[in-house]
């Protein structure tokens, strides 16, 4: 609903009661983002631990969700497992058209249930249910189970953890609808220390649309834009998975836990081997016209006489490298069941390949004993893999519970640092060099899509690094604004600043259009001083060796001016987290 | 006349966009809800998705119901027309439709299609026509 403040629902799992609040600052905060820092500050503690029940986990939308396609997405903030300190992670499917119609901006979740239960919300809803039944079944037996539990099939959403979330697994995701997830930073493991199996959000109400022809004449542009032009067709067509063999050709494709960023075998795992063999069919954010998601089939026979089943597996281009390339694999089926296997423990899909692929390593280099892995791994080998994914959810042995605990973790103690592919968490799928490791290293949310620095990478660049440092800057502050609407970052070449601000007036929000430029600055200084108080210490950040001995196609990596860019963003970011 | 079929949901991807197209431009609202079409999975999102929206029935059910002349048979191959000043907002059209293709809100007005076709040019994948009824689904393009 168009409202001038935001209406912010609080449930508490232990006293099972909810209150809504109407807390002002839209034009400040936007939403998304901005909303999910500031009910941060309001509701968490920056100074305790992630575990202390009285921590909140926030989802957010904001001004615009709903109202134009491709403003389908949610924030989820929280404190991370990961590393203990303010986190946010984003995902769509239908979670972010279900806070909207269940009128909600957004949704704090604080408390602990006293058993394994189920949180039920809509417009006139709200129900904890006793759903011990659930605990220790997998992502998918869950989805179906609730299907039939709860009320508003079709106009709900449906977000859920697999065994990763219940034990305490640092990469444990939520998983949105099947197919999309709040994947990285451990928000899963958040919902298991809550005794939280699921959250169901209803979408059951609906709101008037504002009078007059802006609305419509901008719906109208924003929607051709979007869908009459090329400027969505790469996500359309391959969809991110169209990036693999690209990658691969610019030697920037990590293989075999970054031992080699080309391989010969790239023809077997590419987004044209997957569309052309294994695409199933695509689904889509509701919301969103442009449907990426990729959704990939697998036949395996179980039995003699010719007896199979099937599986559908999402797929994309990071997972097809952090199960694929990173694991040594040239065979997409082979690909799409290890994907499987990581959706069915609600563990983050990146961050497991490459805590698999950091195993197999050490594993061969003695470091770790089969023992401690309790299965053989082998790059390109499947089955040890799916036993270790299982092995991973469930934290089997000590050797599984520190791993599931972060991969430097587990390095650490069993003296593999050096080859460990850590960027702040298990990297993302991007080789491409010096800006991008740095990137990922420090930024906020240690992800690919903090800011543009593997794009920037794979084009010629001068070494200044004050200028990279000023672009990292700049691009973050952009991309909140763009989190805080809450839109797709994959349509932020169609909803420039211009388009936002049309969109926003049209809706009445013109205090808030006016006000884009010094929010964006504003959120992303109030993002970092989260991060602080909880302990981010980002001159201590560092990158690991594996990182000094990669080729992209630039040559190897310049590891002087990787420290100087390093030094110099770990310095802006302390300025930008300082207390006003 | 002519009436919209959901002729080719085997191509849908759940985005929903004609529930929204519906609500936002036949009854100015944002909803995917208070629609005349809604999408909805067929047994969980793996299983793909349907549509429920009015099958143009002839005689139609719910106009046989309707206590007030709100809702009157359209001049000829099924399907209603509606005139919202008489509706009581009693319901019982909801319970008389045979598939669930009519919802009420929250104060209880009811929401069904009226085939004015508004949604098609909204589905990227062309899962809906409006076409006379019995010719829709005969022509599939092929893809290039």
């Amino acid at each position: 609903m168009i409202r001038p403040h935001f209406r912010v629902v609080v449930v508490d799992l232990t006293s099972r009661k909810t209150h809504a609040e109407n807390i002002p600052g839209r034009a400040e905060w936007l939403g998304g983002s901005g909303l999910a820092a500031l009910l941060f500050e309001k509701y968490g503690n920056a100074g305790a631990p992630w575990t202390d029940p009285a921590q909140p986990l926030i989802f957010a939308i904001g001004p615009l969700t709903g109202y134009f396609p491709l403003m389908s997405k949610t924030v989820c903030s929280f404190l991370s497992p990961y590393h203990g300190q303010y986190t946010e992670s984003h995902a769509g499917g239908r979670s972010a058209l279900a806070l909207r119609f269940a009128d909600m901006d957004a949704l704090v979740v604080v408390g602990k249930a006293a058993r394994p239960s189920v949180l039920s919300v809509g417009s006139q809803h709200m129900e904890i249910l006793d759903a011990p039944f659930l605990w220790g079944k997998d992502v998918f037996v869950t989805g179906k189970m609730l299907r039939h539990m709860l009320p508003g099939s079709g106009t709900r959403s449906i977000m859920r953890i697999g065994p990763a979330g219940e034990t305490g697994c640092a990469y444990a995701c939520i998983n949105v609808d099947t197919y999309r997830h709040f994947g990285r930073m451990g928000s899963g493991a958040v919902m298991g220390a809550k005794n939280l199996k699921a959250i169901a959000i209803l979408g059951d109400a609906s709101f008037p649309l504002p009078e007059g022809k802006d609305y419509a004449t901008a719906f109208k542009e924003i929607h051709s834009q979007l869908t009459e032009t090329t400027m969505m067709s790469k996500y359309h067509d391959l969809g991110t998975a169209g990036n693999v063999a690209a990658l691969n050709e610019l030697k920037s494709l990590p293989w075999r836990n970054l031992q080699a960023t080309t391989d010969p075998g790239i023809d077997g795992i590419s987004g044209e081997r997957f569309a052309t063999d294994m695409l199933l069919r695509n689904a889509a954010c509701a919301g969103c016209p442009v449907g990426c998601i990729h959704i990939g089939f697998l036949r395996e026979k179980f039995m003699a006489d010719h007896r199979y089943l099937y599986r559908q597996v999402a797929y994309d281009y990071e997972p097809i490298f952090s199960l694929g390339s990173m694991l040594g694999f040239t065979d997409g089926f082979a690909v799409l069941g290890l994907m499987d296997a990581v959706e069915r423990e609600g563990l983050d899909c990146m961050s497991s390949g490459v805590a698999l692929a950091w195993a197999t390593e050490a594993l061969q280099k003695g470091d770790v004993t089969q023992e401690e892995t309790l299965t053989p791994l082998t790059f390109g080998e499947p089955e040890g893999y799916k036993a270790a994914i299982r092995h991973l959810g469930s934290g089997a042995n000590e050797f599984y519970r520190r791993l599931a605990q972060g991969t430097m973790k587990a390095a650490s103690r069993y003296h593999g640092e050096d080859y460990a592919c850590v960027l702040g968490q298990e990297m993302a799928g991007y080789a491409t060099g010096e800006t991008f490791f740095v990137s990922e290293s420090l930024s906020f949310r240690h992800s690919h899509l903090d800011s543009s620095a593997y794009s920037a990478d794979q084009k010629p660049q001068d070494k200044d690094a004050d200028k990279v440092v000023a672009g990292f800057v700049k691009d973050e502050a952009s991309r909140c604004v763009l989190t805080s609407m809450v839109g797709c970052l994959f349509a932020r070449g169609v909803y420039s600043a211009e388009r936002l601000q049309q969109a926003l007036t049209s809706l009445g929000y013109a205090d808030v259009a006016a006000n884009l430029d010094a929010a964006g600055t504003d959120i992303q200084r109030l993002r970092w001083r989260l991060r602080m108080r909880s302990g981010y210490a980002p001159m201590q950040a560092t990158i690991p060796k594996r990182y000094t001995e990669v080729v992209t196609w630039k040559g190897p990596i310049d590891t002087q001016y990787m420290e100087t860019l390093r030094q110099t963003y770990a310095r802006k970011l302390m300025e930008l987290g300082q207390e006003v | 006349m002519k009436t919209l079929i959901a002729a080719r949901m085997e191509r849908c991807i759940g985005c929903q966009s004609c529930s929204l197209a519906c609500a936002r431009l036949v009854h100015k609202r944002l909803s995917w809800y208070t629609a005349g079409i809604r999408i909805g999975s067929s047994g969980g999102i793996s299983t793909g998705f349907e549509a429920r929206v009015c099958l143009a029935c002839d005689p139609p059910p719910c106009a046989a119901a309707c206590p007030t002349g709100s809702l009157t048979p359209r001049k000829s191959d099924g399907g209603i027309k509606q005139d919202k000043k008489l509706c009581i907002r009693c319901g019982k059209c909801v319970a008389a439709c045979p598939v669930g293709a009519i919802v009420q809100d929250e104060l209880d007005n009811p929401y069904l299609c009226i085939h004015c076709g508004r949604c098609v040019p909204y589905c990227p994948h062309d899962c809906l026509e409006l076409a006379e009824k019995g010719t829709a689904n005969v022509v599939q393009e092929v893809a290039e």
